[in-house]
């Protein structure tokens, strides 16, 4: 199929369907990783600018690994290195990497919708890899691939997310994904880190974890922000910790079969037991490889069909 | 000096109870009377048939930024934008760099009004110096170079023994405290409304409570100083309440609201679009709503624009980093005839008397009217034909208009500041 549009900006404006091509494309992408070559020429002449304004190393990477295994031309610009330091504009920034001619850029930024904005300036593919509080697309598709290898469907499952609702990206784009794919949601915080009118997003909304834990086909653990609790939206860590910590105790509560899920980095004693993060529910580590996997499944949809038509 | 007759408008003037087909005859720069077929002889005519004529709009919160932020507006630019939207009289705010907190600035203001300005411009000053609320400016020396009213806008007044003393000195000096109500520690770098809109945007969002809580202090606050009090900007369902209640206890408490916060709600934000960010932000549709109903009872005393003018570098950028306030002068009465008048919320003379009379009121100025003798401030408006908003057009150097490309009615013709013509439309 032809992917329509120019940019991957958030979960909440796909279809189910795109979603799910997205989703397949990755599933076959996953051979390409296990290859002792792990190099296909999908994205060859391509110029993918990895646009990080914040601290990232995860995605980076994740979105660099792709790059490199579609065979894309990778340039790395970073806060650092970059000239916004030096007081630059971000669209000066954007209209400079236009003028270099380049095909893609993925961006991370600290500052909610500036993919959104970025994208509406330039004819360069743009691909939110995470923007402030709002969005983190390729995550929560991340997480689906997870969910549905792991579970055979997506479909009628109930998940339950716990955290930092509030300052989640993470959060929101699978709340978009999930129900979109047809399953149920749960939030599960403290009043503090639960984001006025979240139900009308059509969660179930928690703030006692057990509870939030019955009968649950998924565990999603958010990383909590320690220093949050300078602004007093929590008391300590430990409260927080002896509150919504996920203990292996604890995760008796969820479906026998249940899996957790983890978007990392982890703060282990904090908001998920080592016990949890180690033992056989967890398919941490699955996401990870299932992030190279979609972010390889983005990049062809947005750049690398036409390369085909182009060569045809 | 020339004679002007405006003949045969609809004349709106809420202080004389006229509201119906007139002439208006101005000469020497005042107006001499006002009534139906005037037999005199004029130097100049204007057929204003099928048109509105009002006195010149009265907008007690506007930002002309000079001195000190020329990039964004000048007096000039912003006084032209003035004129544009049929407004006669601003009275600007003391957030300038040097801010007014001493006579200079007022009259550094009152004289590049005089020379370069296009209409009546009241200053008003500080509460406090330099604007760092912590000790009170000059408030008698203000007064008596001219400032109508104090305010440290754009900041609240967080200290509120600060407010106490202000609103006790102020009272002696028969001024007007106007306070931009906000907590700050509820604000908590927010930069939109806190709700379901911010929610999904993922903002850091300002709760109502933030508003509220200010109001309320400040109205007790006066109630024990027995201050004039006015709040800016009034945008929440809750701060209507206790306005409500105050001038149920016959306080003196009055408040001002914009066309924005009436007319556009949280969730009209839509891609990050900086020019929907402003402070207090656009609210729920429950406060929409409470606020038009407040302006329907009167609870409102009148309607104020905070034109508030920003280069596009400081608007086109992260929505987090860009700066606060859009511009209105030039659309002010078009929202207000589009969005307030024609879907009955009030009727027309309601709406004049909301930016004329009732505004001139509250700092104490000889303005909004068309009685005999006063300065002839005149403004004409075309209310039949549609028109779309188009930034570029604008006199002010501000293009931050959230009501870019609407189709709107109620435009302004002509204007008229002193008896001279210093607008006309496509000219």
């Amino acid at each position: 199929m032809t992917w329509k549009s120019k940019d991957l900006l958030t979960l909440e404006e796909l279809s189910a369907s795109e979603i799910q091509t997205i989703l397949d494309t990755a599933s076959s992408f996953k051979e390409v990783s296990t290859r002792s070559v792990k190099k296909v020429p999908a994205l060859r002449g391509r110029t993918v600018v990895l646009f990080f304004q914040e601290p990232s190393t995860r995605t980076r990477v994740s979105f660099e690994l792709a790059a490199k295994r579609l065979s894309a031309d990778i340039l790395n610009v970073q806060t650092a290195s970059s000239s916004l330091v030096k007081g630059e504009t971000l669209i000066d920034t954007l209209k400079t990497l236009e003028s270099m001619t380049i095909d893609a850029l993925v961006v991370r930024h600290k500052c909610s919708g500036v993919p959104l904005m970025l994208a509406n300036m330039t004819n360069a593919t743009v691909i939110n890899a995470g923007d402030g509080f709002h969005e983190h697309p390729t995550q929560g598709l991340l997480d689906l691939l997870t969910i549905r290898e792991q579970k055979g469907k997506i479909e009628g499952l109930t998940v339950t997310i716990i955290g930092d609702i509030t300052h989640s990206r993470v959060a929101r784009s699978n709340i978009h994904g999930l129900q979109k794919m047809g399953a149920k949601v749960r939030v599960c915080a403290p009043t503090t880190l639960m984001p006025m009118g979240i139900e009308k997003m059509g969660v179930e909304v928690y703030h006692d974890l057990d509870k939030a834990l019955k009968d649950t086909d998924v565990v999603y653990v958010l990383r909590l922000q320690l220093e949050r609790q300078k602004k007093n939206l929590f008391p300590t860590i430990r409260e927080y910790s002896i509150l919504y910590g996920v203990t292996n105790e604890r995760l008796k509560r969820a479906k026998k079969d249940a899996i957790v899920m983890h978007p990392g980095p982890m703060n282990r004693g904090v908001e998920i037991s080592s016990g949890v993060a180690d033992g056989p529910a967890s398919v941490i580590d699955e996401q990870v490889t299932n992030g190279v996997a979609v972010r390889m499944a983005v990049l062809y949809l947005l750049k690398g069909e036409k390369t085909q038509g182009e060569n045809a | 000096m020339k004679s002007i007759l405006i003949q045969n408008g609809h004349v709106v003037d809420p202080a004389n109870q006229i509201d119906g087909e007139a002439d208006v005859f101005i000469q020497d720069g005042k107006i001499v009377k006002v009534g139906k077929g005037l037999k005199v002889k004029a130097d100049q005519l204007i057929n204003a048939k099928g048109k509105i004529v009002t006195p010149g709009l009265v907008d007690i919160h506007v930002h002309l930024r000079e001195p000190g932020f020329e990039y964004k507006e000048t007096i000039a630019s912003g006084t032209l934008a003035a004129v544009a939207g049929g407004v006669t009289s601003v009275a600007c705010m003391p957030n300038t760099n040097p801010p007014i907190d001493d006579q200079a600035i007022v009259y550094f203001i009152k004289s590049k009004a005089e020379k370069e300005g296009h209409c009546h411009v009241f200053p008003v000053g500080c509460i406090s110096k330099r604007r760092e609320g912590a000790e009170m400016s000059e408030v008698g020396e203000l007064k008596k170079a001219g400032a109508v009213g104090l305010s440290d806008d754009g900041a609240p007044i967080m200290n509120a023994e600060l407010m106490r003393r202000v609103m006790e000195y102020a009272k002696m000096h028969d001024l007007v405290v106007i306070d931009h109500c906000e907590d700050m520690d509820l604000s908590n770098n927010g930069v939109m409304n806190e709700g379901h809109a911010s929610t999904v945007l993922g903002l850091r969002g300002i709760p109502a409570a933030s508003e509220t809580v200010m109001v309320a202090r400040n109205i007790l606050l006066a109630e024990m100083t027995g201050a004039k009090f006015h709040v800016a900007h009034m945008s929440t369902a809750g701060s209507v309440e206790l306005v409500r209640q105050a001038k149920k206890k016959g306080l003196n408490v009055t408040a001002e609201t914009a066309p924005h916060y009436w007319s556009l709600s949280d969730k009209s934000i839509k891609n990050y679009n900086a020019n929907f960010k402003m402070n207090p932000p656009l609210r729920s549709e429950e406060d929409v709503a409470a606020i038009r109903k407040a302006l329907k009872e009167g609870i409102i005393d009148c309607i104020a624009t905070d034109h508030a003018p920003h280069s596009s570098t400081e608007k086109q950028c992260e929505f987090d980093e860009a700066a606060f306030g859009i511009v209105g002068l030039e659309t002010l009465f078009a929202v207000t005839y589009s969005h307030l008048v024609e879907p009955g919320v009030v009727s027309l003379s309601r709406a004049i008397e909301l930016l004329t009379t009732a505004p001139s009121k509250i700092v104490g100025i000889n303005k909004g009217t068309l009685s005999e003798g006063v300065d002839a401030d005149v403004a004409i408006f075309d209310i039949t034909t549609e028109k779309k908003v188009d930034v570029n057009q604008f006199k002010s150097k501000g293009r931050n208009s959230p009501f870019n490309g609407w189709n709107l009615r109620g435009w302004c013709e002509l204007t008229i500041v002193s008896g001279e013509i210093k607008f006309k439309s496509g000219e």
